[in-house]
């Protein structure tokens, strides 16, 4: 494991310390609510850095241009208008929450770095379309980079450790890394594309085992082409399905992920694939819980995890918490901004909840 | 005449021996504490499975003639012409002068660590041919849990022929030493199954083609067109494989005990610093010589040549031919 280390960790790249521009997700919100949230309250609350959440950001078009609906021409210039707004706000740090925009934003620079007349017909088509102007950002980082930064900074004021109670061992975690954070770009990623080392990172510093299975670096499903058009998901699942195979040997206490569709699908198609072959991959028929990184961080933390969203995952949490010794309110599981208890959705009997 | 050859592999023994007969005096500094560091580390030579050590044996014998001497432990660093003379500057600072010089720093074989999709030094099961060599070398070939191997996978072009790594160029002997070594392995364990990933099988050498037959025929070893993308470890400690089998046109996973890679060669530091010292600089920091027909051993400089892995890949015994005829060019000029 030591040489393992060694070479995961071995690939570092430049994270800014302060002052970032963060660019929200289009489906974060809907499959994760509260993980986009709990990330602005790790920074601002827990290591008092300066974050701008701006109430004008917008699609950065990642899934229409990879279904190629989109043309490259108009995913720069939609690129160029969120870096016009980074700008306006006086920020050269941008942080897009999504793994899908963090890609299109590295290919778009690269692009432009690598053909200057592109990036000056960015500028014009903005320009023309919106008079605004931009600078390109001076550091392009992923925030599972960020929280990877402070990873030290963050366990002192953690409440709980990726240790189970029970037996006093660390957890074991399957990390899954979104191809765009690093595969198109190795160099983006901490650990580049073939050891990526951000999530491992964390939950090393966190207590946790990281489990390395043979498929570890396989798509999760949800690439864009398999899963767009409907008569193709069957390879969606078979993917997700061959990597479920691959860890199943290794018993994982829980799945962590930094790409919304990664997270979202490992977590929803463990019900799919319980229905169509009634198969589980824990022994007891729950299915293996399947956490963003914000959520992970904010559980540690003490945050709510009915506040973070959890009750809305298809893999239920409650005994990966049971096992950490998180403290929560199995009454307030339900329970509505407004203090509504919302009504229980249906529970599927392939797999426990 | 003082003569330098700054290398004492096989090119700088083979060409300070045919010097010394012809009654030159030959100084031959080598940077390790031993000649033959490359050669010593094979067990038997293709095509002829002639051991290795006989070689060595050889060549280390070439070495007893009085006119050569040999200063080990002694790295090159430095390499200028003054007024037709060769200054050589020692890593110790020490300052020598010579008439002429030959370079034969060799080649150092390809960090396998590169490929990292390949998992060298992360996974066990996962060796490099050099590695292979001392295992057949030794006879002692076994799996991650100490049995025999079920399965023995090779992978050719590990570090040649590659865009990722930077060397486009083939390493020339990788191809014919996986053959062998399946051989080798077949030989010492019959039941154990092997099989070669290649991206196309370059037997140029005389008895190459019979011996990659005989492989087939005979020893019943799979060769299978297609590369490698990525090695893991499996849940009972073998290694899992993926690969594209590109007659089949099919993705291909299977599972292996030991993986092979068959590490290509590379301009040693030694060369890539002199090289650079006195601006013959080649394709992937190899030394330049003027011309590939008529002048394979001469430099653009005076009285300055260049001698055998240094240039380019080459198997042994090329590189021995090499060697004489740097020292033919070198008394001639």
């Amino acid at each position: 494991m030591e040489i393992q280390q060694r070479y995961w960790n071995q690939y570092q790249k430049e994270i800014a310390d302060d002052h970032y521009f963060y660019e929200r997700s289009c489906i974060r919100q809907t499959f994760f609510p509260g993980s986009e949230t709990a990330f602005l309250n790790i920074l601002r609350n827990e290591l008092g850095k300066d974050i701008c959440d701006n109430p004008h950001q917008h699609t950065c078009t990642g899934i229409g241009y990879h279904s190629d609906v989109v043309p490259f021409e108009t995913t720069m210039t939609i690129v160029a208008r969120l870096f016009s707004l980074m700008t306006e706000c006086g920020y050269e740090n941008y942080v897009p929450s999504c793994v899908t925009s963090f890609g299109v934003f590295n290919e778009v620079v690269s692009k432009w770095n690598e053909d200057p007349e592109l990036e000056a017909r960015a500028r014009q088509y903005l320009w023309e379309a919106t008079k605004r102007e931009f600078d390109k950002p001076k550091n392009l980082v992923h925030p599972s980079d960020v929280i990877y930064k402070f990873r030290f900074d963050l366990k002192p004021r953690m409440r709980y450790q990726l240790v189970n109670r029970y037996t006093g061992k660390p957890l074991r975690v399957v990390e899954h890394i979104g191809c765009h954070y690093a595969k198109i770009f190795p160099e983006t990623g901490i650990g580049k594309a073939e050891f990526p080392y951000v999530l491992a990172g964390m939950i090393e510093a966190w207590g946790g085992e990281v489990v390395d299975y043979p498929e570890r670096r396989h798509c999760c499903g949800f690439g864009f082409r398999q899963y767009l058009v409907r008569e193709n998901r069957g390879y969606s699942v078979a993917n997700t399905r061959k990597k479920f195979m691959s860890m199943e040997p290794y018993e994982p206490d829980f799945i962590v992920a930094n790409c919304p569709g990664c997270a979202m699908f490992m977590d929803k198609w463990q019900y799919t694939i319980a229905e169509m072959e009634n198969k589980t991959f824990d022994k007891e028929g729950y299915g293996i819980p399947v956490l963003t990184y914000e959520e992970l961080t904010g559980l540690l933390l003490g945050y709510d995890p009915w506040k973070l969203g959890l009750q809305l995952h298809q893999v239920q949490s409650e005994r990966l918490m049971d096992k950490i010794g998180i403290v929560y309110n199995p009454s307030e599981k339900y329970k509505g901004i407004s203090g509504k208890i919302l009504p229980m959705p249906e529970r599927p009997e392939c797999l426990k909840v | 005449m003082k003569v330098a050859i700054i290398g004492a592999g096989p090119a700088g023994i083979e060409a300070a021996s045919l010097l010394a007969q012809q009654g030159v005096n030959v100084t031959l500094f080598e940077q390790e504490a031993s000649p033959l560091k490359n050669l010593t580390d094979k067990a038997f030579l293709f095509p002829d499975f002639a051991e290795a050590e006989q070689l060595v044996l050889a060549l280390t014998q070439k070495l007893r003639n009085p006119m050569i001497q040999v200063e080990t432990s002694t790295p090159i660093v430095d390499l200028q012409e003054d007024s037709r003379q060769w200054i050589l500057t020692t890593q110790q600072g020490k300052r020598h002068i010579f008439d002429r010089v030959l370079v034969a720093t060799g080649y150092t074989p390809f960090d396998a660590h590169r490929k990292e999709e390949l998992g060298y030094g992360i996974y066990k099961g996962i060796h490099t041919s050099l590695e292979m060599e001392q295992m057949l070398k030794t006879k002692h070939i076994v799996n991650t849990v100490g049995d025999i191997p079920r399965r023995i996978t090779f992978l050719q072009c590990v570090g040649s022929r590659d865009e990722k790594t930077g060397n486009h160029y083939c390493s020339k002997i990788c191809c014919v030493t996986a053959v062998k070594q399946a051989i080798e392995a077949k030989k010492l364990l019959p039941q154990t199954e092997v099989s070669v990933f290649y991206m196309d099988l370059r037997m140029w050498g005389q008895g190459f083609e019979e011996m990659y037959r005989h492989a087939q025929e005979e020893y019943h070893i799979q060769f299978v067109r297609g590369r490698i993308s990525e090695a893991s470890s499996t849940f009972d400690g073998r290694v899992q494989i993926k690969a594209e089998d590109t007659l089949m046109g099919l993705p291909l996973k299977m599972t292996t005990d030991l993986l092979i890679l068959m590490v290509g060669m590379e301009a040693s530091q030694g060369t890539r610093t002199l090289a650079k010292a006195c601006g013959q600089c080649g394709d992937y920091g190899f030394f330049k010589t003027v011309d590939p027909q008529l002048g394979d051993n001469l430099t653009s400089l005076p009285h300055l040549y260049a001698a055998g892995t240094c240039k380019r890949p080459m198997s042994i015994n090329d590189t021995l031919n090499d060697a004489r005829s740097a020292a033919w060019r070198l008394m001639e000029d």
